[in-house]
């Protein structure tokens, strides 16, 4: 038999339509394939092959009855992020210890209700906060890409899967699962994408319900999934969305059917190139996937314009104001009392501060205290205010971009994966991976990042996609063009299976 | 922006983490560093600007005010370090 772990999900789900495998022959291929490959990568941080194997005979049963849900019997990894009911949830942080959650996510929920299978929790950075994976509880997840020398020979070197949603892109390039959910806060999604040849949507602020996911920085969190294709990551997204009473920032609009427009092309649209993208030092192979990209869109037909975002360059400082102050808000809850981690001090502030020190890794008591300094008396305006004017001056440069153009086209990161250690050691360098997504996310904007291309080491590069407010479906059919015509990169050699 | 120790360990204290001495230190040069970076947005005008409030307008959602969920105190006390008939056990809290 074939290895149905290969399969893209569009595949899997035609062959369970026609009864060419089970849902559980489906789900043991995954299981098996995470048993003897997760050592590796440390993409999970928790397998659950006996809820899968439920779920999968139940779809199993729905299936000979014909009456098949939208994801019937499809295996997902879901990130760690994302409450699970009875089934221990992190966010990969020693503080939430071994939280049981006694409810789902609203996502995670659309995702079950509509027959999907899940394998497992993904690692993913503490608290969604960095790009590298390497601030986890658990342990860094590896890149199953590697990088090939001048001379041909490829290197064992282990690389970044990309962060905060490592776990879900590694794990959807190494066959792990069919897609994955993610989340994106400032480039989360996009970035771990980019960085492991797999496609990642993270759609408009509000497409998606944010109820029930571990929260880092409320007004720019979004969930969105990681995908083996374009047409994969529309059907995920279909899945994902909904209105949700339980979230009053969820948008109470329809959800198109994203699968349906793929093939409309691009004949006609306008596609904007932002100038103040082509930042200083932007290597050559990132100019020549650019103008790639370009060339792409124009040969299908679409118009290209010179654009400007003239506040770009303040996005990536204003974030690093707004995130952390809305992380040290919102990580306030963790003290020890109701859930989690408590470490017994001399008194309550004592089991307040030694709990929150023990509990916490470095970055996210760096992020939180930025958060707090920023908020604290006399500073509010100088920092959390400003950054929230100048937040208002970047949505603004995209909303008279929309008078001239349909869909910005950049590119996602401005190098391909690094190894580890080469970044972690200062934080600023690492919160430049960030540098083209992050704008999305401060204009609540719809992105998507496209493999488009290796770089002179082989490994992985993205294109990004930004929309107008809740126009996903012009990102997938632009998408789609781009991965017609750039192919698709799948890792060239499973070593991670081999023992 | 030179953030001291005294201001680290003002703010640490602010945020309930324990912060050691040699934590501080660190924590003195790279909150300088992050600070001093995030200043470069003292160069937009802003005098006219209005902050962001929300990335897409919409209207606040309205409820009718009626009580939608309990009887759960099971669940919610189900994670905690320590509890007793429902209720979270706590360290002292007044003296």
């Amino acid at each position: 038999m074939t290895d149905l772990t290969k399969l893209t999900m569009a595949e899997a789900r035609d062959g369970l339509r026609k009864k060419s495998f089970t849902a559980l022959e489906l789900t043991d291929a995954f299981l098996a394939a995470i048993e003897k490959g997760n050592a590796s990568l440390n993409a999970y941080v928790l397998a659950t092959p006996e809820h899968a194997r439920a779920q999968a005979k139940e779809s199993d049963r729905r299936i000979a009855e014909g009456k098949a849900r939208p994801l019937e019997g499809l295996p997902l990894g879901n990130k760690d992020l994302f409450c699970t009911k009875g089934i221990r949830t992190t966010a990969c942080s020693k503080i939430l210890d071994d939280f049981k959650p006694t409810y789902e996510s609203t996502v995670g929920q659309n995702l079950w209700d509509a027959g999907a299978v899940m394998l497992g929790k993904l690692n993913n950075d503490e608290f969604a906060m960095g790009s590298s994976n390497e601030t986890s509880a658990f342990g860094n997840v590896v890149s199953p890409w590697r990088r090939t020398g001048k001379d041909g020979k490829t290197s064992t070197d282990k690389l970044v899967p990309g962060g905060s949603s490592g776990g879900s892109s590694a794990a959807v390039a190494a066959n792990l699962c069919l897609a994955a959910t993610a989340t994106d806060t400032g480039g989360s999604i996009r970035q771990p994408a980019a960085l492991t040849g797999t496609v990642g949507m993270k759609p408009t602020y509000g497409r998606c319900s944010r109820w029930g996911i571990v929260a880092f920085a409320s007004s720019l969190d979004q969930a969105g999934p990681i995908a083996k294709t374009v047409r994969d990551s529309a059907i995920m997204l279909k899945a994902m969305a909904s209105h949700d009473p339980k979230d009053t920032t969820s948008v109470d609009a329809p959800v198109p059917d994203y699968e349906a427009v793929l093939g409309r092309g691009v004949k006609g649209l306008r596609v904007g190139i932002p100038k103040e993208y082509r930042v200083d030092g932007m290597s050559a192979e990132i100019q020549k996937l650019w103008d790639d990209g370009i060339a792409w869109l124009r040969s299908a037909g679409a118009t290209i314009h010179e654009i400007s975002l003239p506040h770009t360059k303040y996005a990536l400082p204003a974030y690093y104001i707004v995130a952390p102050a809305e992380c040290s808000s919102n990580l306030a809850r963790y003290d020890g009392m109701r859930y989690g981690l408590r470490v017994n001090g001399d008194n309550l502030i004592d089991t307040y501060e030694k709990t929150r020190a023990a509990g916490f890794g470095k970055e996210v008591r760096r992020r939180i205290l930025i958060g707090t300094y920023v908020l604290s008396a006399g500073y509010y305006d100088a920092y959390y205010l400003k950054a929230q004017k100048v937040r208002t001056l970047i949505k603004k440069d995209f909303d008279e971009a929309w008078n001239r153009v349909d869909v910005v086209l950049t590119p996602t990161t401005p190098s391909p994966a690094f190894a580890f250690g080469e970044k972690s050691g200062d934080p600023l360098a690492m919160y430049l991976e960030d540098i083209f997504t992050v704008t999305v996310n401060m204009a609540g904007l719809p992105g998507m990042s496209v493999p488009g291309g290796l770089s002179a080491q082989g490994t992985p590069l993205g294109l990004q996609l930004i929309g107008k407010p809740f126009d996903e479906e012009t990102l997938f059919r632009t998408a789609q063009v781009i991965e017609d015509s750039a192919g698709r990169f799948p890792v060239p050699d499973a070593w991670w299976m081999k023992g | 922006m030179q953030v001291d120790e005294a201001t680290v360990r003002r703010i640490a204290r602010l945020a309930r983490i324990k912060v050691s001495d040699e934590e501080a230190k660190g924590l003195e040069k790279e909150l300088s560093g992050i600070l001093d970076w995030v200043k470069q947005l003292d160069e937009v005008d802003t005098s006219a600007v209005e902050p962001m409030t929300r990335v897409v307008d919409q209207k606040l959602k309205m409820r009718d005010d009626v009580v939608t969920d309990g009887e759960i105190a099971d669940q919610i006390t189900a994670n905690a370090p320590m509890s007793e008939d429902h209720f979270f056990v706590v360290p002292k809290v007044v003296e």
